[in-house]
């Protein structure tokens, strides 16, 4: 099995994996909210027209925001009355339009019956994805439908599912994928039926053995109708499940810079937004629930919790007993990649997939200091970048002329940061040498 | 579980939440914890010195390492920096100053050195992550050139008997011998395989450090014990030392003999200052390349220069010298050899 694993050639770390404290609790339904804030930008994009006021009742699963131009449809998660349209504040921003809805404690729970999708034309199966909201949940919330309709002169062959889930803690694709590998292989199927294609690869990292059998066994077990979706056990290394890193391990391939998957012939998706399609075709339930991880030192009780869109990190917090006096930092997302929050009343959007309660332990709080030129961030960094010398010029000032040192083909996996024994803000620099750059 | 609850949601909220730019976790890796690994590497080869020429190796060791310290913390504060004592660099140089010169020298010579190597070589180039020149041998090329008889001739010879206490008055009966490489280049291999015996036992006590030379440099095995952690922490590649290493074998062995094809590789890579400057000096993350196809180059132009020296200059040994000179060609070794980028646009040059 090892010496078979795939991976991509340049850089990579191995930060503490931290997964123990999670990968082994089976996902738990949380108790609806008593209200939940349903912010309508969880997308690259626009953010969606509202379509409700005040006053207005609405169902599980109604429509209250309406895409515009790029982006993806909003969905109430809950039962009950809208209490307010104003905005909500989020991980990276302060003011996005949202809507509030306190639930109807009354209201029954929503059923859902399976149908089947396989008369349906690749046309109507796209339409089901765009009315059902789905993004790519893995965390870049590209709006699914238009990743699945790429340019006519894209020769699209190959369909990767991002199972990779190379952020230390987060285990909520994998339990997902272990729990529910039908649902992540039928939804590959449609998306295969989608791009009118054959092949797919779903990777995942070999850190979760169980859910590579499990999908195997489910593929074995599944008419495949001529398709074929096989299961690329990958090496664990940090950024795997980085899209271009993905494709270049699963399939080979390498998408030059500037580039998009499709110009190598490549679709990716998250394997949680596999099974976000499954829900809109097959049961035509919007995207408006999701599994999120809850780990962390420094929270009571961590867990693998599915969670309607729009609750609030609070009512999380208290439904799992409460933060620890050691926490020092709560992130959404990966500890790689991930936003620090200062509130517990940020909301739970579509591309979510984790909220880390780190004590003072966890991370590093020690002030950084001159580069000592170790390089070990030219050897961790992914895309061949030196970030030693693009933090230099940063810190001389001369962030505007880092453009040749391939400040743009940086996409902030935090590798060179996490090596880094002088502690030095990589990230940071070359952030900001790219807003410079830009210019 | 009610009591958590309560005083930490409700009432009062939250401790002060740290709110950074990712990545949150960071490894455990830090400068202070690379610099003092490295010294700890370099303490066997001092206590074997004092074994070897006496105790005041150590002596002038500890002269060496306080008045880097010293002059890192004074010069930081002169020049209004934080000082940063404590992270174990000035502690390397010291060490390393120590190392390159002879054991018979005069008490307050290190101190010069150590203020020239701080002060000078480190600090008025922007201190730790700026200079352009190994501090240490700087320092010691300062020395050279300031006292050049007390530093290439006061070599004792290896004591015997355990009698570490006995040249404790540096200066006075030092001048006692010449260093194998002075031997080997002035009379000849027949020379100094007369003053040690056999060729076999010539191996094996430079292999071992019993033989004149400076304080640090004579323990080949303890050197590369340590340069093997250092290694295996991955704290430093091989690149460098393997490649000066290999380059003074070779290139002693087609040009070190009588005609060529003829000079004695073994003898040549255990003798002076080899070991000490390829594992713990070429490899200074500071002064050397980082990329490693920059460090293979960088370590063959070591050990080209140091056979040059050697065969061809005044001095008899050379790779101090050989080292200084490739640092100035680290910048350009930088650029010459960049990373293999992931796939760039098509378009960009660089």
């Amino acid at each position: 099995m090892t010496a078979s694993l795939l991976t991509f050639a340049k850089g990579g770390v191995h930060p503490p994996e931290s997964k123990e404290i999670t990968e082994h609790l089976a996902i738990e339904k949380m108790p609806l909210p008593a209200q939940v804030e349903i912010p309508l930008l969880q997308h690259f994009g626009a953010p969606c027209q509202p379509l409700v006021n005040k006053k207005d009742r609405v169902e599980e699963g109604d429509l209250i925001g309406q895409v515009q131009g790029l982006g993806a449809n909003v969905h109430a998660s809950i039962t009950g009355t809208v209490t307010n349209v104003g905005t909500s504040i989020g991980p990276t921003s302060l003011n996005i339009p949202s809507v509030t809805i306190d639930r109807d404690t009354e209201a029954p729970d929503k059923i859902y019956t399976p149908s089947d999708w396989r008369g349906l034309s690749p046309q109507e199966l796209l339409q089901k994805i765009k009315d059902g909201g789905i993004v790519g949940i893995g965390g870049a919330g590209f709006p699914a439908h238009v990743k699945l309709s790429p340019p006519p002169d894209a020769k699209v062959d190959t369909l990767v599912l991002n199972g990779a889930e190379c952020e230390p803690y987060l285990t909520c694709d994998h339990r997902v994928m272990l729990e529910k590998p039908e649902e992540v292989v039928e939804g590959a199927k449609i998306l295969l039926h989608v791009l009118g294609i054959k092949d797919c690869y779903i990777g995942v990292e070999s850190n979760k053995n169980d859910a590579i059998d499990a999908l195997r066994k489910t593929i074995e077990q599944q008419k495949l109708d001529g398709v074929k979706i096989q299961v690329s056990p990958l090496k664990v290394k940090y950024p795997q499940g980085s899209e271009k890193q993905l494709i270049e391990s699963t399939t080979g391939r390498k998408v030059p810079g500037g580039g998009l998957p499709f110009d190598v012939g490549v679709i990716v998706q998250n394997v949680g937004t596999a099974k976000a399609v499954f829900d809109a075709v097959v049961l035509n339930k919007p995207l408006y629930e999701k599994v999120i991880t809850i780990s962390g030192r420094g929270i009571s009780r961590p867990a693998n919790l599915q969670v309607r869109i729009g609750t609030r990190i609070r009512d999380i917090v208290e439904y799992l007993g409460g933060t620890k006096a050691d926490l020092a930092k709560i992130v959404m997302g990966g500890p790689m990649m991930g936003f620090a929050v200062s509130s517990l009343d940020i909301p739970v959007t579509k591309t979510c997939s984790g909220i880390l309660f780190l004590t003072r332990d966890e991370i590093d709080e020690q002030p950084y200091g001159p580069c000592i030129r170790c390089g070990w961030c030219v050897e961790a960094c992914p895309m061949g970048l030196s970030p030693n010398e693009i933090g230099l010029y940063v810190e001389a000032g001369r962030a505007a002329d880092t453009a040749p040192f391939g400040v743009f083909d940086c996409f902030e996996c935090g590798s060179c940061a996490f090596v880094c024994p002088a502690k030095r803000p990589l990230v940071q620099f070359i952030r900001l040498a790219k807003q410079k750059a830009r210019k | 579980m009610e009591q958590v609850k309560d005083t930490q949601i409700s009432e009062n909220p939250l401790p002060a939440l740290t709110v950074s730019l990712s990545p949150h976790v960071k490894s455990r890796e830090s400068t202070a914890k690379i610099m003092w690994t490295v010294n700890a590497c370099l303490l066997p080869p001092l206590v074997l010195s004092v074994f070897i020429f006496g105790f005041q190796t150590l002596i002038i060791t500890l002269i060496s390492v306080l008045s880097c310290v010293l002059t890192e913390a004074v010069s930081q504060k002169l020049l209004h920096r934080p000082i940063t004592i404590k992270d174990g660099s000035a502690v390397i140089t010291g060490l390393l100053l120590a190392y390159v010169i002879p054991p018979g020298v005069p008490y307050w010579m290190p101190i010069l050195g150590a203020i020239f190597a701080i002060y000078i070589t480190k600090h008025l180039f922007g201190g730790l992550g700026f200079n352009i020149f190994n501090p240490a041998l700087i320092g010691r090329a300062f020395l050279v050139a300031t006292f050049p008889v007390a530093m290439t001739s006061a070599w004792i010879l290896p004591i015997q008997d355990f009698a570490i206490f006995k040249y404790m008055q540096p200066g006075v009966d030092a001048v006692s011998t010449a260093t194998p490489l002075y031997v080997l280049k002035h009379y000849g291999l027949a020379a100094l395989i007369e003053k040690y015996g056999t060729l076999s036992t010539v191996y094996k006590d430079f292999f071992l450090g019993v033989r004149p030379g400076c304080i640090g440099e004579t323990s080949n095995l303890l050197l590369l014990l340590g340069g093997a952690f250092l290694i295996y922490k991955r704290y430093i590649s091989w690149h460098i030392p393997v490649s000066t290493i290999a380059s003074v074998g070779l290139l002693t062995w087609i040009f070190g003999g009588e005609g060529y094809f003829n000079g004695d590789p073994i003898l040549a890579v255990l003798s002076g200052g080899i070991f000490l400057g390829a594992i713990f000096m070429a490899t200074d993350y500071v002064t050397a390349p980082t990329q490693k196809t920059a460090q293979l180059v960088f370590g063959i132009g070591v050990g080209a220069i140091t056979v040059l020296i050697r065969l061809k200059g005044g001095y008899p040994e050379g790779i101090c010298y050989a080292i200084l000179l490739m640092n100035t060609l680290t910048p350009a070794l930088e650029s010459w050899f960049k990373p293999k980028r992931f796939a760039p646009a098509k378009g960009i040059v660089k």
